[in-house]
């Protein structure tokens, strides 16, 4: 039997190029096609990615968690997200349970929808955070309460992880027609209300 | 299925693999649309004799009437019990059609599947499942219930013996009521089964489906056209057929096919119909004879043929009662002669036999 | 064609590139995304197949044993407890050797209720004879899919893919999925030679008494215990069409004079790629078993060679005995000389997450001294009540 194949000694596994995020919603909410957007966009940018839901059993309304990896190499870790580099959070009434930013690294950063100030957040949370309110915007262009759009796009207009473009592919994958138009309309509108690359910094961090 | 409508469906297939890069499968030309009359419809014997039934099997005769006429061109998934026992005895089997045995409660789905892969491989051929009352009421209900409700071109036959023969005689939900078995014996406490038949047939037809009848190893021509009818249609339908079994039901083996009859006779097992879930037919009972005479031929009715306990009474009155509900329910008592009827169904089948041959 | 796709939105696109005549499947968590992709695809005429909606995962493998027997390729895939439901039909199929295929979206079996991912399932029917394969990530279970369609007909046994559920089955990873005409190519029509057909009759299930079953058992586990040079010969088919494999029967990875080594099956192996990393110097050797069924003793002897410690990973226990691949690996490795200590683990039972620091201290536990043999890792005992522990 000649099955055994002995890899190449301390082959780097894990690079330092990895960002993880973590995004808090409640069901309903559409927080793993978030994950799942994220992850899509970025393997439209040319990274791999990994994404997935906190696999609950929760029904709609309840807290709900998923986990999105961005890396340039294969990603093995399937652990879920315990110390993220972003957080988003789609309920500004999830700011309400204060382990919301356990693990955030140092420098991380928090995108929120909600009507709050950024600075009433940022202090409340001592980290650098971004309030929309997305749920009023996705009424406004998409006729629905789902703020995930909204919120992935300020959040890649921010950071410039990826660029807008492989969001708007990533859409282009989930969606058709009609629905297709009207988000992307809202990550244009989105793209223009928040400050380009106020976080890119952080991508280096 | 004719020869029109054949070569649509192989045009239709031709087509398919084409589009979808499968070899084209060539649907096989059915056994029975042979050239003669014989050839079409031959007393085809796909159960051999051989087995290893006892004697005076009712199943083993049921099984093999409808095999006859069932035709070569069927595959057949039989559920645990007897039936596959006695038939296939490693390495032999006395089956000359296709034939699988996997679990007692699932040939039914078996059966399903053994459909679907006829569907995607472009054959015609029929798919017969068989079970015995364990296998159909009790245990294999569910998956029997599930092919009913998914349309599968499917033929489902139950031989109804009344109880597990197979481990012993231990009571089933198609068991009699007052029958006593080895799970429901008689005794100074009880008086056999204490629970009634289930109506299985009302519950088949309540699926809508296209055909479903009783019938009785009795009146074989009965059985018979049954089967055929139920050949040619395309869809779910079902036969029960009631099987006596020598060994359960305690009476001599030469006795089974007198049994079955008086089963019929009394009004205690109605032969009908229903298509759609509608009474369609019924074999009218031309002479209706008391249950005693139906229960006193078998022992396992031997506890109820005492006339000085009261409890014996009181369930043979209720035996009675339920025999004639049946045949005022299904108006199993008709108008007059009828050739059809519990007497002359099986003279007309004996003439025709003789007619043919 | 590389995507970002759902891995049981994967599963359901490699299902379909084998063209299976029949697919019967029952839904249960976290199975569902399979075959709902898989209705979908037929909904949209992106797959033609006689899709039969049971009403059980007692059907669903009744459905295909009847539809493999009859000659068609088969599918169905279940979870916990359909798969537990499916148990007597499974030992049915393996032992009238009938070749389907099954995606078992492992998940831990009931009481208490728990929707999460363990191997206690696919543990559960350990026994029934079907080839039981693992995968690490979703690239290997759509390729790990095709390759049991191969294996399966090649050996006329049922292949069982075992991969995790939510951890594989709802993760979106960028996977590559192969055109319909290289599977066309690479998988040969499907072909049953004891299938049923009128016009040669044949009976199969026939009842066996004492005289020949013992025979019949034999040949199964002969049978079994041949799929292994299959299962490599697939893998290396598969890795020159396509450019990857999936690790044959096992793989092993790290230092070649490494005093230490893991094993583990299915995604946990990831995890504990990605803490090794971590680990400096660690001098580990990852062993990732892939064929659980046939369990492919020589290469585990091999792969454990000039190892002092083994810890093998359970994620599923069996009460009373301990981790279900510590046995065994105990016993494959019996009477060899100079064989590795054995630590055994069970870790992430229910779903637990397995956090990469977990190979820290898998690898301290070591040098515990009050350690037991067998342990569940990660259970807290102080949450249990005294006499519990």
């Amino acid at each position: 039997m000649t099955s055994v194949i002995v890899g190449a000694t301390a082959r780097p596994y894990r690079s330092d190029t990895m960002i993880e995020y973590r995004i808090h919603g409640r069901g309903g909410q559409g927080s793993v096609a978030a994950a799942y957007l994220l992850a899509s966009a970025a393997f439209e940018a040319g990274h791999t990615c990994q994404a997935f839901p906190s696999f609950g059993a929760e029904r709609r309304g309840a807290p709900v968690t998923a986990f999105v990896r961005i890396d340039n190499q294969p990603i093995h870790l399937r652990s879920q997200v315990r110390t993220p580099d972003f957080l988003i959070v789609q309920d500004d009434t999830l700011l309400l349970d204060r382990g919301i930013t356990d693990g955030l690294k140092p420098g991380g950063a928090m995108i929120v929808n909600s009507r709050r100030s950024d600075e009433d957040v940022a202090e409340a949370f001592s980290c650098r955070t971004k309030c929309i309110p997305a749920t009023e915007l996705a009424l406004d262009y998409i006729g629905r309460p789902i703020p995930n759009t909204a919120l992935l796009a300020a959040f890649l207009t921010m950071t410039g992880h990826l660029p807008v473009d492989a969001l708007a592919a990533a859409l282009k994958g989930r969606f058709k027609g009609a629905v297709l138009e009207k988000n992307l309309a809202l990550v244009d509108a989105v793209a223009g209300m928040v400050p380009a690359g106020a976080w890119k910094e952080s991508e280096d961090a | 299925m004719s020869d029109n409508d054949t070569d649509q469906r192989a045009e239709r297939l031709a087509e398919l693999r084409e589009k979808f890069g499968r070899h084209p499968v060539e649907p096989k030309k059915p056994f029975h649309q042979g050239a003669s009359l014989r050839d079409r419809q031959p007393r085809f014997c796909a159960l051999e004799s051989g087995h290893r039934a006892c004697q005076g099997c009712g199943e083993a005769l049921a099984a093999r009437l409808v095999m006859e006429c069932a035709g070569p061109d069927v595959m057949v998934a039989n559920a645990t019990g007897c039936l596959e026992v006695f038939t296939t005895p490693w390495p032999q089997s006395a089956w000359q059609v296709p034939w699988v045995h996997s679990l007692f409660e699932n040939s039914a789905a078996v059966a399903s599947g053994m459909e679907a892969a006829m569907k995607a491989r472009g054959k015609n051929t029929k798919i017969l499942a068989f079970g015995g009352d364990g296998g159909t009421y009790d245990i294999g209900f569910q998956a029997l219930s599930g092919m009913l409700e998914r349309y599968h071109n499917i033929l489902y036959v139950c031989y109804d013996n009344e109880a597990y023969m197979n481990t012993g005689i231990q009571r089933s939900s198609s068991t009699p009521h007052a029958a006593s078995t080895t799970t429901s014996p008689a005794g100074p406490e009880r008086m056999g089964k204490r629970h009634l038949k289930k109506d299985l047939l009302g519950i088949i037809a309540a699926h809508h489906i296209p055909y479903s009848a009783s019938a009785s190893v009795a009146y074989p021509a009965d059985l018979q056209r049954k089967v055929r009818y139920a050949m040619g249609i395309n869809g779910p339908t079902f036969l029960v057929v009631h099987s006596p079994c020598p060994l359960g039901w305690k009476h001599d083996s030469h006795l089974t096919i007198e049994v079955a009859r008086r089963a019929v006779e009394c009004g205690l097992f109605p032969i009908v119909e229903m298509e759609r879930g509608e009474l369609a037919n019924v074999m009218p009972i031309r002479e209706v004879r008391p249950v005693k005479d139906y229960l006193a031929l078998q022992g396992r009715f031997g506890h109820l043929m005492k006339p000085d306990d009261p409890r014996a009474v009181e369930e043979l009155t209720h035996l009675q009662a339920l025999a004639d509900y049946n045949i005022t329910y299904f108006n199993l008592r008709g108008e007059g002669e009828d050739p059809a009827d519990t007497v002359g169904i099986s003279q007309v089948a004996r003439d025709r036999a003789a007619g043919e041959a | 064609m590389r995507e970002a796709l759902e891995g049981s939105q994967a599963i359901a696109r490699a299902v379909a590139l084998c063209e299976p005549d029949v697919v019967a499947a029952y839904p249960i968590t976290p199975q569902t995304h399979i075959v709902e992709n898989l209705s979908k695809l037929v909904a949209d005429g992106e797959l033609h197949t006689e899709f039969v909606s049971v009403e059980s995962e007692f059907s669903a493998a009744s459905v295909v044993l009847g539809a493999a027997a009859s000659g068609a390729r088969a599918y169905t895939a279940s979870s916990s407890q359909g798969v537990l439901l499916m148990a007597e039909v499974l030992f049915n199929i393996a032992g009238m050797r009938i070749p389907l295929v099954m995606t078992v979206a492992n998940r831990a079996v009931s009481a208490p209720l728990n929707i999460w991912n363990d191997h206690a399932d696919s543990m559960a029917v350990r026994d029934s004879g079907w080839i039981q394969l693992h995968c690490e990530n979703n690239q290997e279970a759509v390729d790990t899919t095709i390759q049991a369609f191969r294996i399966s007909q090649e050996t006329d046994l049922p292949v069982m893919v075992c991969m995790d559920g939510f951890v594989l089955t709802h993760t979106m990873e960028v996977i590559d999925i192969p055109t319909i005409a290289q599977v066309r190519k690479w998988l040969p029509p499907f072909e049953f030679k004891r299938a049923l057909d009128p016009s040669d009759p044949k009976s199969l299930g026939a009842l066996v008494g004492p005289d020949f079953f013992p025979e019949v058992r034999h040949s199964h586990h002969a049978a079994v215990t041949k799929a292994l040079p299959v299962i490599e010969k697939t893998d290396r088919s598969w890795a020159r069409a396509f450019k990857r494999g999936c690790g044959g029967l096992l793989t092993t990875e790290g230092p070649k004079d490494a005093k230490i080594g893991i094993i583990a099956m299915g995604s946990t192996v990831g995890t504990l790629r990605s803490g090794l990393a971590k680990t400096e110097d660690a001098g580990v050797r990852l062993i990732k078993l892939r064929a659980f069924r046939p369990l492919p003793e020589e290469a585990l002897r091999e792969a454990t060679r000039g190892l002092d410690h083994l810890i093998v990973i359970d994620r599923a226990i069996s009460p009373g005995l301990g981790g279900i691949l510590g046995t065994e690996i105990k016993a494959v490795l019996y009477g060899t000389p100079d064989a590795p200590r054995i630590h055994n683990h069970a870790i992430g039972l229910g779903g637990r997450d397995i956090p990469e620091t977990i190979v820290g201290d898998l690898l301290s536990a070591i040098e515990d001294p009050d350690a037991t043999p067998f342990s569940v890792f990660d259970a807290d005992l102080t949450m249990l009540p005294p006499e519990d522990r």
